[in-house]
């Protein structure tokens, strides 16, 4: 029984297909939801997001936001979200590295905490966009 | 009477307004068309958003929304205020209807005794508040046609965290609101405290919280405002380009009615000038055969 699953943005809507299992980065842990969870609400982090579908998985990299599971239906409120293959490695190379510098050179508190926010969501950019469309096994 | 040169070069100046004005209006026509893909395509997220308020909000209330962007305070005595405006002109009344309604509103803050601190959006909201020396605490200018939630972001959060702080009591937006192409409302919205929305009759289900429901409320209310602040935003950029388009097209019209009226000056000149040259030659003429 497949389930549905929409990942939405702020400016748009990103997904929205029958997918067979999606594993997301929370903030207590990764979860992998399949068709009939129980209905769940939860805070997503800087991470990987899979979604499997006809048992090829696909690789998202998710910058935070929030899934609602709901039966046989699950929504993704994401702050942003790029496929793997969309990503440009050099040009994620290339912000990581300003992150760092941003935060080697940061004052105050504040600013240290947004560069090391960026500097994780850059992170997860890099590795997430190594990773390619893979067969499950 | 002026000359037909000085008429024709009259004419020939309001064509070219005429000109501009038609392609400024396809222009924005064509943009339009745009912000309004845009307003449309955020709002799954804002509908989404909306119903998870519902929900949430329907489990967690009384002592439990203090320090959030729930909660109610009996004693108002800052309020935060954001402006949202275009970068520019030539839109009609628009600009003046939403500084207007600013002013109303703040006049009926300062009423009740009510500090105000204002945040802008937009060049004109800018230029204004500096110009009457509003207390002007954040602004960003040049949003671009189609702004990402990230880039707005700065202002919002500077003003959601005056309301967590303490600063603001409330925290209200004004922004043009898009009804159709030829009306656009400047409307005020509170953000915060946070109305909460009804909850949606269909989630009757049981939700497991992760990591509990406060945790997941207090991270999703400064997300929901924000959402709404870009929301308007957007929409702003809808009525401006609207507003743009009408005030064009009214343009181009008014250009073509000069044309014809200064044609019409300008043959009756003519007409003039070829009768006095007639009687002027026959009236010789006249004169010489006596």
């Amino acid at each position: 029984m497949p389930m549905h699953l929409e990942i939405v943005t702020a400016e748009r809507v990103i997904f929205s297909d029958e997918v067979d299992q999606v594993n997301a980065p929370t903030r207590d842990g990764r979860v992998g939801i399949l068709p009939r969870h129980e209905p769940l609400l939860t805070i997503l982090q800087p991470g990987e997001l899979g979604i499997i579908k006809d048992g090829v998985r696909t690789p998202y990299a998710i910058s935070g936001g929030f899934m609602e599971v709901l039966s046989s239906r699950v929504t993704i409120l994401a702050d942003t979200v790029e496929r793997a293959d969309e990503i440009d490695e050099a040009r994620a190379e290339k912000s990581r590295r300003v992150a760092e510098e941003r935060k080697q050179g940061a004052q105050t508190e504040r600013d240290m905490a947004l560069a090391e926010a960026k500097l994780r969501k850059e992170l997860v950019r890099l590795q997430v966009a190594r990773m390619k469309s893979a067969r499950r096994q | 009477m002026a000359s037909s040169r000085e008429i024709k070069r009259r004419i020939r100046s309001v064509k070219n307004v005429g000109q501009i004005t038609r392609a400024m209006e396809m222009v924005a026509a064509s943009k339009m068309r745009r912000a309004q893909r845009n307003v449309l395509a955020a709002r799954p997220y804002a509908d989404r958003m909306r119903e998870l308020m519902g929900d949430l909000t329907a489990r967690v209330s009384g002592p439990a929304t203090k320090g959030t962007l729930l909660e109610k305070r009996a004693v108002v005595k800052n309020v935060g205020l954001i402006i949202v405006t275009p970068d520019r002109g030539l839109c009609g009344s628009l600009i003046t209807n939403v500084l207007r309604r600013a002013v109303r509103f703040m006049i009926d803050q300062r009423a009740l005794n009510h500090g105000v601190e204002v945040f802008v959006y937009g060049k004109k909201g800018r230029d204004y508040a500096v110009r009457n020396s509003l207390a002007l605490v954040g602004e960003m200018t040049k949003i671009g046609d189609s702004p990402r939630i990230e880039d707005i972001l700065g202002v919002a959060v500077g003003a959601i965290k005056g309301f967590q702080t303490g600063r603001y009591d409330e925290l209200y937006i004004i922004y043009s609101e898009y009804i159709n192409t030829l009306v656009q409302r400047a409307t005020v919205k509170q953000l915060a405290p946070v109305e909460t929305p009804d909850a949606p009759v269909s989630t009757n289900q049981i939700f497991t919280y992760e990591p509990g429901e406060e945790e997941v409320l207090h991270a999703v209310l400064p997300r929901y405002v924000e959402t709404q602040i870009y929301q308007a935003i957007l929409e702003s950029s809808a009525s401006f380009y609207s507003a743009q388009m009408v005030a064009m097209r009214n343009a181009t019209k008014s250009a073509k009615d000069l044309v014809k009226d200064l044609t019409l000056t300008f043959n009756k000149a003519r007409q003039a000038a070829i009768t006095k040259e007639v009687s002027e030659i026959s009236s010789g003429a006249a004169a010489q055969a006596e």
